[in-house]
């Protein structure tokens, strides 16, 4: 079935196992993200340093597995570190299916690939994202300049 | 059997395609309703054969045009029972529809602070936000009716929520999510007894429902062409023709005049009034040929067909292990459009799943948020029917929605 390359067994366990849902103090950054077509949201909050990255919210599978995803991947990482995988994870759900991702960057992000291939959903993935860029820069860190954002 | 649903789908041509493999499974009707190909052909053959511009040319094509459309109105005022087609005005949609009133009723009856508007939380978008923007221009105070634990309109405070203070009324006449039909007896009385304007959202009643506006109460009604056989980008506000003749102009333009000069200038008489500026004439025009194809099989047939086609989609849903559905529970005061949960499953995943087996529903808030606020869920899965829809297409659902279950389980 053609669901197999959206619902890879990777999102799905995200989604039913999310890794550090729920949102912690102390943070320096907050930002609240809703897709106004779904009225899906999501809570991001950030420490200045990035060692917690915590968040809620209610949504679809890839929106949430997306942000479990987010939380393995950029928790703990420097600023530069991390705005090389919020760039490469923006530009693999951007590519339309046209990107090979790179494991090493990427890791368990590699199952959204994908996602890509379904633009009703490409918005779903990039929702954590979004809110996790801003909540960083109130937090006064700039996770850099990221593909535009179309879908 | 009197209404055959078999012969009614041959005349859709989107029922020959696939989807992802699949036979198409269309249960999105409450979104936009597909099209027979008597709307097609019309619109088509006035594009090739007819098309000027109406009401200002005296050239025969302009003529041709002019007749076809004011054709059309007259055939969409008898199919809602208007008293002439003088009450019937071509908007763009519903949206646009209650848009007008909420500017030219506001203004007709100078509305400000103290005086009162009352909508329900069972609205669709387009009949909350023209309504808060002309609280905001006017000072005027927003209120509403709840919606019951059933997903029925409350109307147990009705004589303290419409008071000597309401000035205009507007409530959906079928919910486009919980597809409950309210009986708007009670309210239109009651707007009555205080002179407030009663307006109803009947884009989800008048494509399913026999209507006669005549004996419905509402002074005003809005509804959108292409969830009812017509294309986008046509619909009518329906206005008894006393109250139109009162109301100022929305939209300003050509053939909304009587007489202009510079310095000023008079206005047309409705329902030209409403209509400035060039119209979606061929739409118009296709909307008439909807009109007679629904007449044609009958509204009474049509809505007879839909009531069974509901009732065995509500025993099927409520089969579904995990699956909960919002708003009236039977067949009774409730139309073809159900909305449901699937326990643990996001409707956008329900959805994806469905569509992956082409089977077609709509995800989401529905445009009318607060009613998935109500019933403490961000969004809804929604199966809507129509006078094609089979007992087959709901199998499909059915089935689609043990795969759901399958994937997420």
């Amino acid at each position: 079935m053609m669901l197999d390359g959206l619902y890879q067994e990777i999102i799905l366990d995200h989604y039913k196992n999310p890794h550090g849902r729920g949102l912690r103090d102390p943070f320096d950054g907050e930002a609240h993200h809703v897709n106004p077509t779904c009225g899906d949201e999501i809570t991001v909050r950030v420490t200045s340093d990035l060692t917690d990255i915590s968040y809620d919210g209610l949504g679809c599978s890839i929106s949430q597995a997306s942000a479990s995803v987010l939380h393995e991947l950029v928790q703990g990482k420097d600023p530069a570190a991390a705005a090389e995988i919020h760039h490469a994870f923006v530009e693999l759900m951007q590519s339309r299916g046209q990107i090979e991702p790179d494991e090493e960057v990427l890791g368990d992000g590699i199952a959204f690939a994908g996602v890509a291939k379904f633009p009703a959903r490409v918005k779903c993935a990039l929702l954590p994202w979004m809110a996790f860029k801003d909540a960083a820069a109130r937090a006064g860190v700039d996770v850099g300049a990221s593909p535009e954002v179309k879908a | 059997m009197s209404f055959d649903v078999a012969r009614v789908r041959k005349d859709f041509p989107i029922f020959d395609r696939e989807v992802n493999g699949y036979p198409l499974v269309y249960l999105d009707s409450a979104n936009t309703s597909q099209k027979p190909v008597q709307v097609l052909d019309v619109m088509r053959a006035h594009q090739e054969r007819y098309n000027g511009n109406v009401s200002r040319s005296v050239h025969t094509l302009g003529t041709e045009s002019t007749e076809a459309y004011e054709g059309a109105r007259a055939r969409i005022a008898s199919f809602i029972g208007a008293a002439s087609p003088d009450e019937v005005v071509f908007t763009k949609n519903s949206t646009e529809a209650i848009n007008l009133v909420a500017h030219s009723a506001g203004q007709m009856l100078r509305l400000g602070p103290g005086d009162e508007i009352v909508i329900s939380e069972m609205e669709h978008h387009s009949n909350i936000v023209p309504w808060q923007l002309l609280c905001e221009r006017t000072g005027a105070t927003l209120r509403w009716f709840g919606i019951t634990d059933e997903g029925r309109l409350d109307e147990s405070q009705l004589d303290s929520l419409i008071t000597s203070r309401t000035k205009i009324v507007s409530v959906v006449h079928m919910s486009n999510v919980l597809g409950t039909i309210n009986d708007v007896s009670r309210i239109s009385a009651r707007a009555r007894e205080v002179g407030a304007l009663l307006m109803l959202d009947c884009s989800q009643s008048v494509p399913h429902l026999p209507m006669d506006v005549r004996s419905l109460g509402a002074d005003l009604i809005a509804f959108t062409g292409h969830k009812m056989l017509g294309p986008t980008g046509i619909g009518v506000l329906w206005g008894r023709f006393d109250l139109l003749a009162q109301l100022p102009p929305f939209l300003g333009g050509g053939s909304m005049i009587e007489t202009v000069t510079m310095t000023g200038t008079t206005y047309a008489a409705p329902p030209a009034r409403f209509e400035a500026g060039t119209p979606p004439i061929t739409e118009a025009i296709g909307l008439g040929a909807a009109v007679d194809y629904l007449t044609g099989l009958g509204m009474e047939a049509i809505h007879q067909h839909e009531q069974d086609i509901t009732r065995y989609a509500l025993e099927q849903l409520t089969a579904v292990p995990g699956v909960r559905i919002y708003g009236p529970a039977s067949v009774e005061g409730r139309g073809g459009t159900v909305s449901f949960g699937v326990d643990g499953v996001h409707p956008h995943d329900v959805g994806q799943v469905l569509d992956a087996l082409g089977v077609e529903v709509r995800v989401g808030h529905h445009c009318a948020r607060p009613v998935c606020s109500r019933f403490g869920v961000p969004a809804m899965t929604r199966a809507s029917f129509y006078l094609y829809t089979t007992t087959d297409e709901i199998d499909a659902l059915a089935r689609g929605l043990d795969q759901v279950r399958k994937v997420f389980g």
